[in-house]
């Protein structure tokens, strides 16, 4: 038995001898620095080039450069945003935001959708249901053939194909699906609902508290309080009884037709729909298939030597498949959360006001295309560098300890 | 050619072991596909027994085994491990895991887990055991395979008979009543085989019910109550180690023996 501290590889040894550089082209250490001083040499100057190629014609256009345009009024009409906007008062600065906050909505929407979808379907293909495991086989390699560009184009179609608003499919009365998109009820604001939301801010801290306690206890006596009582009482009951206790306060501005369109309530747009949809559809494709190359990745001995140790079907998952399966799987997941960000600009195909249909606007109207496209990519680079960071500190969390 | 099999009857041949038949299989038969793999198996195994299962590859021996504890189910006969018979019941099934130990050629110990963990596992989500007493346990059992100070480790740090020892002390750990070991040897660099091979001797002096497939014919004459010899899905001839190895009665173990030891 070697006990590590006192490793004779470590204690008794001599250090490994310095290695000097010889100034000579046979010495593989001087030919490697002299290729990097090279290529680092030949980027800067490409980039010097470039640069001041640039300058040189915009000075020769008269074109001026700079981001004032930022601060000039705007003048797009743009269909949804999520804060007040209005295109004969508001700057292009301001157009732009929406641009952005439209991206994220549907990017961070399409994400958890995608993920939802594309884990079912893909532990749906690994089903032992021939049926099932046969319909989500089909249902990836078709998504996964055909151009992302062509979907979309299909779903808005589809959605334009739905009946005008006189004629829409409604759910009782309530809810309105039609080519002018879905049209909900919106809650009108009550106190009451406040201290509800409090209600459940309280019973979802109480949750993680019991539920922390309930893995105390199952570390001192071995058995695991149920956790899902309190997690039904605190974040249903609670916040329900507090809102009972206002008098049960419910005002609906429920959308009515008016003429040609509905008046009131929320709206989502086909153009946001068919974008949603294909992306998440798209996207789920992929993603089924890392699931389940990542749970086919844990080899079936796992499984074998879980059973033969008497452990549930549930406790293998979460204790042993899932842990390994994840690490598979994070890596190439990230690269298809940062696909359907980009992805979605193909919105500028179907009418959809993300960044790259808004700022394509404030570029053909000011000229400023250099400013513009640094925007762009500005906007692009720091969304997909939070989503990468964010993955890879995942990843580095649940990484395996191998030596 | 003379191949008749001499099927033992409980307890016969181990001579020693007084116990109740623990486990018993009664013309058992299992098909993958169109392929016969198991051929009207019928075996009686007495608690307390070692048992040796040997014979050349594709012979059924591994599928014998993971049947006892129902990784494979068979397809004909009965299997009653400790009084409860192994159907497609999870009740049943839970049961005979418990009290059923396996050890696998590849070792299959959780690359994500360290060595204790490994080891406490089971007894935290099966037995219900506070970690503390389960910590205490596991311990113990990795004393007894003799690498303690490897517990904060993780598998992929430790070498292969290493590996193979965690293996045996996490079954260990549950306290079953019989183990199961798969060709324990069969993935090891020549100098591990010693420090296993060793690790099962121990467990066999301590009155162990014991079920081994392996070629190991040192470690059969050594600790096996009985060797059972499987060609083609059945059992062909059992006996004592010294009678089988000394006497082979039909031709297909005397080829067999002939082979294992040219190879040696």
């Amino acid at each position: 038995m070697s006990v590590t501290s006192s490793d004779p590889r470590i204690a008794g040894a001599r250090a490994a001898p310095k290695r000097g550089i010889r100034f000579s082209w046979s010495d593989p250490l001087f030919r490697a620095i002299i290729w990097q001083i090279v290529i680092v040499g030949i980027v800067v100057g490409i980039g010097w080039y470039l640069v001041h190629n640039t300058m040189q014609n915009l000075a020769a256009r008269r074109i001026a450069t700079g981001f004032d345009f930022l601060d000039r009024v705007a003048g797009i009409p743009i269909g949804e945003s999520m804060i007040a906007y209005d295109s004969s008062v508001h700057t292009y600065g301001r157009a732009l935001v929406i641009g952005v906050l439209n991206t994220l909505q549907v990017s961070v929407v399409g994400i958890i959708l995608a993920t939802i979808i594309g884990t079912l379907v893909g532990i749906g293909r690994l089903s032992s249901n021939w049926l099932l495991a046969r319909l989500t086989a089909f249902y990836v390699e078709v998504i996964r053939d055909i151009p992302l560009l062509l979907q979309l184009l299909f779903w808005y179609t589809m959605l334009q194909g739905l009946p005008p608003p006189r004629q829409a499919w409604s759910i009782g009365d309530t809810a309105f699906l039609s080519n002018r998109g879905i049209k909900l009820p919106l809650l009108e604001w009550q106190t009451a609902y406040g201290f509800a939301l409090l209600g459940l801010a309280a019973g979802i801290a109480a949750t993680i508290w019991w539920s922390r306690r309930a893995s105390r206890v199952q570390e001192q006596t071995g058995v695991r309080p149920s956790v899902w009582p309190v997690a039904i009482g605190g974040m249903v009951v609670l916040p329900l009884a507090i809102w009972a206790l206002f008098g049960a306060p419910l005002v609906l501005d429920i959308p009515a037709l008016r003429g040609f369109n509905f008046q009131g309530g929320g709206t989502i747009s086909p153009e946001f729909s068919a974008l949603l949809i294909g992306l998440v559809t798209y996207t789920a494709g992929f993603i089924a298939e890392i699931v389940r190359s990542g749970i086919q990745a844990v080899p079936n001995g796992q499984w074998e030597a879980a059973r033969a140790l008497g452990l549930r079907h549930g406790v293998i998952l979460r204790q042993i498949i899932l842990p390994q399966a994840l690490r598979v799987i994070i890596p190439p997941m990230t690269s298809q959360y940062l696909n359907l960000t980009k992805n979605s600009s193909l919105a500028v195909a179907i009418g959809f006001q993300d960044i790259v249909s808004i700022a394509n606007t404030t570029l053909n109207q000011t000229g400023q295309a250099i400013e513009v496209i640094a925007i762009i990519m500005a906007v692009y680079l720091t969304i997909s560098l939070s989503i990468s960071l964010f993955m890879n500190w995942y990843n580095a969390r649940i990484a395996l300890v191998e030596r | 050619m003379n191949e008749t099999a001499t099927a033992p009857s409980p307890g016969r041949a181990a001579g020693l072991s007084t116990g109740k038949p623990i486990i018993e299989m009664d013309k058992v038969n299992k098909w993958f596909g169109a392929l016969h793999v198991l051929r009207d198996i019928t075996l009686s195994i007495a608690e307390g027994e070692r048992v040796v299962i040997c014979g050349p590859s594709g012979s059924g021996k591994s599928t014998l085994i993971r049947c006892i504890n129902r990784l494979e189910s068979h397809q004909e006969g009965r299997i009653i491990v400790d009084g409860t018979e192994l159907t497609d019941d999870l009740r049943s099934l839970d049961t005979i895991r418990r009290d059923v130990g396996m050890v696998f050629q590849s070792f299959n110990l959780f690359p994500h887990l360290t060595i204790l963990e490994n080891c406490t596992l089971a007894p935290i989500w099966v037995r219900k055991m506070p970690k503390a007493e389960a910590e205490a346990l596991a311990m113990r059992f990795l004393e007894r395979v003799r690498i303690p100070e490897q517990a904060k480790k993780y598998p992929g740090q430790l070498s292969g008979g290493q590996q193979q020892r965690v293996a045996i002390a996490r079954s260990l750990c549950m306290r079953p009543r019989v183990m199961l070991f798969d060709e324990p040897t069969s993935a090891l660099d020549p100098e591990m085989i010693k420090e296993v091979l060793d690790t099962m001797i121990g467990l066999a002096e301590s009155g162990m019910t014991m079920i081994c497939v392996t070629h190991e014919m040192g470690f059969a004459r050594q600790v096996a109550d009985r060797v059972v010899f499987m060609d083609r899905g059945e059992v062909v001839e059992s006996g004592t180690p010294d009678r089988m190895f000394g006497a082979p009665e039909t031709d297909r173990l005397k080829m067999f023996l002939s082979q294992i030891l040219r190879g040696h």
